[in-house]
This record gives structure tokens, sequence and C-alpha cells, in this order.
């Protein structure tokens, strides 16, 4: 069950939901001390490196998901979803697999373009080379304003979108936040309780 | 009292290795001076220079600074170049590197803490003469409270009636004294060089 199906998630597209997520939250939380406030500077240089090779991480991961939703079968929408519920959840995963891609493009910029030419050490492992940008104050202050912002918009989307999976869960009680939780197939139609009692196969989950 | 540097320094060669040293530099003036000349007291002039480096991963690039604000007596001792001393300053507070940013964290309580430790100091244990213009000194380097014995290579590039230079070298790994912060992306050695200045007192 690790790739997708007409009516589910596989356990790859999971697996990598939530590894992004839980890297992406972690990586907001990061910067915030990093830049906001005032810690002691020798952690800070570290959460600096810790940061960006986790960064380049999500950059791996997102790159690599942008692969997968391209070759994989995207499962139909819940069809507890209106026409326009559709389209919003559609831009909105789509706006956040670009911006697991560009947050981390924009950091590197950051890192590439900085006069202190502090080298990528990915993990202590790799040298990840700069890109090919000329160095300056003044590309460096753009690309940080950029790479903060862009990080507040996946921040705030991933607000909404955690929002919205709540409320189908909570509120419609549908399938939407089960289905990224358990990877499987899921009838396009109601259906009942299987024999097994995993309600995973249902669109409505059974109210109690 | 003050002037472009660095580190540590120590500095003593043995009169007869002068001698022979300067035999042959045109920069030790007109004749044969008289040995005797070089035994003595002296003060490190402001004119020296003390520059560091540290490796990066990768090779190229990394951290290059100097110190302008240091310190220091050295004596020459005429019959024992072995009894030689040197007594060296340095406030870290007047390090000095491509960027402001990279200064401020220097002296920050992740490199030299140079609040609470206003100073870097060495003081000499021994010297020995290595070669017809060389010498090690071996000492005390003080820095953020902790002390350890250290070496420096010393090459003797100059001398005169009132003034005496060497080229001092040393590699010093910092994180005996608690400056690990950086490794592995920069290295843990600190490569010194210096141009040291003695002005006979």
């Amino acid at each position: 069950m690790l790739r997708n199906s007409d009516n589910g998630f596989g356990t790859v597209t999971i697996a990598l939901h939530w590894t992004i997520a839980v890297l992406i939250l972690g990586l907001i939380l990061a910067g915030f001390f990093m830049r906001r406030i005032e810690i002691d500077p020798a952690l800070q240089f570290s959460l600096y490196q810790w940061h960006k090779s986790f960064g380049f991480t999500v950059l791996g991961l997102a790159a690599f998901r942008i692969l997968w939703r391209l070759v994989e079968t995207s499962p139909a929408a819940s069809p507890t979803l209106g026409p326009m519920e559709h389209m919003a959840a559609r831009a909105t995963h789509l706006s956040l697999i670009a911006l697991a891609l560009l947050v981390p493009l924009s950091g590197w910029a950051i890192v590439s373009v900085s006069t202190l030419a502090i080298p990528s050490f990915y993990f202590n492992l790799i040298i990840i080379p700069h890109l090919p940008l000329p160095k300056s104050g003044t590309s460096e202050a753009f690309w940080a304003l950029a790479h903060a912002m862009l990080a507040y918009v996946t921040l705030g989307l991933v607000a909404v979108h955690a929002a919205a999976a709540f409320y189908h869960h909570l509120v419609r009680r549908d399938l939407v936040l089960i289905r990224m939780l358990r990877p499987g197939s899921m009838p396009r139609t109601g259906g009942t309780v299987d024999a097994s009692g995993k309600d995973d196969t249902v669109v409505e989950r059974k109210r109690t | 009292m003050t002037s472009p540097g660095n580190q540590f320094i120590a500095v003593a060669l043995p009169l007869s290795l002068l001698a022979l040293a300067l035999a042959g530099t045109p920069a030790a003036g007109a004749k044969a001076p008289a040995l005797a000349d070089a035994a003595g007291n002296y003060r490190i002039a402001s004119s020296s220079n003390i520059q560091f480096s540290v490796g990066q991963v990768g090779g190229s690039g990394g951290i290059a600074g100097s110190f302008t604000k240091f310190s220091g007596i050295f004596r020459i001792d005429g019959d024992d170049i072995g009894r030689s001393s040197v007594e060296f300053t340095l406030f870290p507070e007047s390090v000095r590197s491509t960027e402001r940013r990279i200064e401020d964290f220097l002296r920050s309580s992740a490199v030299f803490d140079a609040a609470n430790h206003k100073t870097v100091t060495f003081r000499s244990t021994g010297v020995s003469q290595t070669g017809p213009d060389t010498a090690t000194i071996e000492g005390i380097l003080t820095a953020r409270g902790k002390s350890r014995k250290e070496r420096f290579d010393v090459r003797l590039t100059d001398w005169s009636r009132r003034s005496i230079s060497f080229t001092i070298r040393g590699s010093i790994r910092r994180s005996p004294y608690g400056m690990t912060v950086g490794t592995p992306i920069y290295s843990n050695v600190v490569e010194f060089d210096m141009n040291i200045r003695g002005q006979k007192r």
C-alpha cells in the first residue's frame, strides 16, 4: 500500500506529508528562536546550522513530493466537498507543496549570497555548495526578508489547512483527516463499518 | 602599548644566533653590530602585527582577522638563551575581521567572551634554539580563564641596535579554551601569524 489509489493515499504520500509537516513546523520554530529572540550566540550558530540541514532535507523531500504528485494518481476529493471547497482545498495543497520548495530555496539563497560565506555542511556530512549568486549585504537582506515572508505565508496556510482538516473531522465527521493518517482505499460513496470494525472504509464516519 | 596584532608572543633568541642570522642580513645594518646590544629588555611595539586564521571545511575561505590592541615585553638573555622570557597580553575586544558581524561574534560569549575575560595572556616558560635564526617558545596561554601550555615557532627577521623583529607562528587548538563553536565547519585549529617588533627599553 505504498502507492496512492483512486480512493486513498498510500504510505509514501502520507509519510511525506507528515514528515514535511513536522520539519516545517520545527524549522519555523527554530527560525523564530534564531532570529527574533536574544539567545546564546553559540547556540544561535548551532541552530542556524541545524536549520540549514533540516531545511535542505525539506527541499529534497518537497522536490520528491512534487515528482510523486506528477507520477502518482491523486485520490478523488472527498465526496463531502462542494465544488468551492474542492477548489480551495486544491489551491491550498498546491500552494503548500510549492512553498515547501520555495521556502528552503530562498533560505539556500540567503546562505549563498551572505558575505559571511558560511559553508552549508549538511549534518556535518557533506558540503552543499552555495548557489551561484553574487554576494552582498543587500542581496542577503532581500532573501532574508523573502524567506521570512514565505515562511509566514506557509505558517498561515498550514493553519488554514489544519483548521480545515479538523473541521472535516470534528464537524463534518468525514474521512478527510483520517485518510491522511491511514493508508488504504476508501469507497467513493458511503458504506457501513466493515467487518473488522475499521471505519476508514466509509466516507462518513459512524456517529457515536 | 597598543597596536595591530593578535596574540601571544614570545621572543628571545640567543645572541650567538643573532650573530649568525645577522651576518647575512642586510637589514641588520652596517658592520656586524655588537651582539651584546641585542641582549636586553624590549617592549612590543604597536607596529607589530598579529593575525590569525581559521580554516573551514572544504578548504577555501574561513575566518581571518587580527588584533589591534596588545602589549608585552620580552627579555633576551645574552648569556643563556633558555633564560630569555616574554610576557604578552592581548585584548580580544580589539579583534578585527572582514565584517562587523564576525567581530561581534568573536567578542561574544561564543568565542572570547570579552565582556568577562578582558585579556588573553601568554607567559613563556622556556625558550630553545632550533636553528641559526629560529627558536621555539613554550609558555602558558590563558584565555577564557583556562590555561594551557602552548608552543610558538619564532624566526628572526630583522635586528638593529634599538629594535628587533620576529615572525612568530603557532597552531593553537581552541577547544580546550572553551571555544568549540563552529566546529567542524570551522577548524579547531587557529593559525597565528605574527610579526612582532621589539623596541629596546
